[in-house]
């Protein structure tokens, strides 16, 4: 493959090349698509932990955990490594469940949650075959503490709105909540949170419908999986193994 | 007796609700910060409450049409308590579910801005039909007797029946002849309702392909068989308690008749569930598999093994088979023993709505899930907190309150079926 010739510096250069081309597209033009390369993760979750910073993320939400398996006997062990951001999935299962309306397939490739108009059921949360979807019950990390520090309250920006957290009932407490690949970034002109944070330059993110991008080119690899394809969800979000 | 154990059941009620409304004052002061469900097991004891008593209801509700539908005369007289019961529950049921949700106050939108695709739309359409038919049901099931009590009682019960009566007072026999018409057409539409409302619950679930535990065909025919048992067996408590037969032959008969049918149902729905643990083992997939050796071996094994076929299905049935199955008066009562046999199928019930709900989600759906990270709600082991508990104690006596005031001031039992008798 032409891509081992590429250098870091390079990836990420292109990478913001795609995405301001993509950004001059009409939103419906676009398909955002992530890449994540297993054989360069080296498991620092380094990427859940931007996650959490950049949408202040509460205790029990999380969007992108890598999972760690080890296998064989020693000396001859081997561990794998498996970030797992929301899939963007074209047949979505946690869409078609939803009883309120409140969630849906974007033109752009992402699936979103209108957190004004999610009831809570958590119906979504258990059709995902990913659990890329978690409940947020309205926890503090300064819970059992005498006050809530002013930088828990900070609003995250999901979806390119202010979501403050000024108390344990007002959305997204209460809301089933997933990665939204950082749109509210990516339409200021950033990579998402976890792409730009990550040390191997394992994960890849940019216009699936734009042929010249890197993420186009890896997804026609023949190291390309995608998590689950039996279950006919489609997953936007690619794997190299 | 049966004088004790009303009372007893009075008792435990009110001590219920009283404790409950701790486990209700946390619920609204904490949210669901207490609760033992979250982001990897989703959905805990209040769903399962919800399957539970909305199985109680439609079971209750079906056995309810056998009166105003197929006309089996040794019925005629509990009609109306079959609708009250399942009445009763399916408030029970909507409680459970809507303390559930994260956002209550938005429940409006399943209404009136459903998704057609989603099965958990079609069932607040499903229900709230079927809430309106039962209560024009009950309304024209009691109206005669309604205007009787305004007429003749005193005290609460006359004014309730006069309020209720919203002012008809025909009780010509044209209008008792267009009564039992009306009934007859709820209960024709009802049963159709009840099979769509109850099936579809099961097929919320059997739906997500995401939880082999859920997904299969069985699991909406199995959401009905145990509703049928379940609900069929609270009609008979009911019945013997409050089905207000002077004649003890005659209450003896309808047990037995009930009976019966419990026990034929309690061991067609134990046959659907060994079909499926059986079939569900044998290829040892591991996501098929892991839900029902945890149901069967895990921690929590009592729940399937005592409480559900113990308690629920090989007594009951013994008692059944002993004291319904024979056939005429033995010279011993059987309405006893058949009430007991009912009581034990209708609690343990609940082990077999837990069952379902729960173990299908005990599996990490991406392995290594269970330590990527942690934090409250992202366990893959679930038990119901104290707080939980207290609410579904809370939701089960407000429900039990509910029936019994209701049986108290409204002609529902012990008065003749005039609209069926015509």
């Amino acid at each position: 493959m032409a891509l081992i010739d590429i250098e870091p510096r390079e990836i990420r250069a292109q990478m913001m090349d795609d995405l301001q081309r993509a950004l001059k597209k009409p939103t419906d033009k676009r398909h955002w698509a992530m890449v994540i390369d297993l054989g360069k993760c080296i498991g620092c979750t380094a990427c859940t932990t931007a996650c959490v910073a950049e949408n202040h993320l509460p205790p029990g939400v999380v969007y992108r955990p890598v999972t760690e398996t080890e296998d064989g006997k020693y000396p001859n062990v081997r561990k794998s490594f498996l970030p797992r951001p929301c899939m963007q999935c074209d047949k979505p299962p946690c869409v078609k469940v939803c009883p309120a309306s409140a969630t849906w397939k974007r033109s752009d490739g992402i699936v979103e949650i209108d957190y004004q108009k999610c009831i809570g059921c958590r119906y979504c949360v258990t059709a995902c075959p990913y659990s890329a979807r978690t409940f947020d019950k309205g926890f503090f990390y300064s819970d059992g503490t005498p006050y809530i520090p002013q930088y828990e309250q900070l609003p995250s920006f999901e979806y390119g709105k202010e979501w403050p957290r000024k108390n344990r009932e007002s959305s997204p407490v209460g809301n089933a909540r997933k990665c939204t690949y950082c749109l509210h970034r990516l339409e200021k002109g950033m990579l998402p949170a976890c792409v730009t944070t990550c040390l191997g330059d394992a994960t890849y993110f940019g216009d699936a419908n734009d042929p010249q991008s890197l993420v186009a080119q890896l997804l026609g690899s023949p190291r390309l999986k995608r998590l689950k394809s039996e279950e006919g969800t489609k997953p936007t979000t690619a794997y190299l193994v | 007796m049966k004088r004790n154990i009303k009372g007893l059941i009075w008792v435990l009620a009110v001590i219920g609700f009283g404790v409950g409304l701790y486990g209700m004052y946390l619920r609204f002061s904490t949210g669901h910060r207490l609760t033992n469900y979250g982001s990897y097991i989703p959905w805990g004891l209040w769903v399962a409450a919800y399957i539970y008593f909305i199985g109680l209801s439609a079971g209750s509700f079906l056995l309810s049409t056998l009166v105003y539908v197929a006309r089996i005369e040794k019925l005629e007289k509990i009609g109306k308590l079959a609708l009250f019961t399942a009445f009763a529950c399916l408030v029970a049921a909507l409680i459970s579910i809507w303390l559930d949700i994260g956002h209550e106050f938005r429940v409006y939108r399943v209404l009136f801005h459903p998704n057609f695709e989603s099965m958990m739309s079609w069932m607040g359409i499903l229900y709230s039909s079927y809430f309106l038919v039962i209560l024009i049901e009950l309304w024209f099931a009691m109206r005669v007797d309604l205007i009787a009590t305004a007429g003749t009682g005193k005290g609460g019960s006359a004014f309730l029946a006069k309020v209720l009566s919203f002012g008809s007072n025909d009780v010509s026999k044209e209008a008792k002849t267009r009564d039992a018409r009306v009934l007859r057409v709820l209960g024709v539409i009802g049963v159709p309702l009840a099979i769509a409302f109850h099936g579809g619950v099961g097929a919320l679930f059997g739906v997500v392909g995401a939880r082999p535990h859920w997904h299969s065909g069985l699991t909406p025919i199995a959401f009905l068989v145990g509703a049928l048992a379940s609900g069929g067996a609270l009609f008979a408590v009911a019945t013997y308690l409050w089905g207000g037969y002077e004649d003890k032959d005659q209450l003896d008969d309808v047990m037995r008749f009930l009976g019966k049918v419990v026990l034929a149902l309690v061991l067609f729905d134990f046959l659907l569930e060994i079909s499926e643990i059986l079939v569900g083992l044998y290829p040892g997939i591991p996501a098929e598999s892991m839900p029902l050796k945890a149901l069967l071996t895990g921690p929590h094994w009592y729940v399937f093994w005592i409480v559900h076929f113990l308690l629920g299905v090989v007594l009951p049935s013994f008692l059944l088979f002993k004291w319904a199955v024979p056939a005429g008066p033995s010279g011993r009562r059987a309405g006893g023993a058949v009430a007991v046999a009912c009581l034990l199928v209708v609690v343990t019930f609940l082990a077999v709505r837990l069952n379902i709900v729960i173990p299908a989600q005990i599996n990490p759906e991406i392995a290594g899930l269970q330590t990527a990270f942690t934090g409250p709600g992202l366990q893959y082991t679930y038990l119901p907190s104290a707080m939980e508990w207290l609410v579904s104690v809370w939701v089960t006596s407000f429900s039990v309150l509910l029936f019994l005031i209701g049986e108290k001031l409204l002609p529902i039992a012990g008065t003749e079926n005039s609209e069926v008798a015509e």
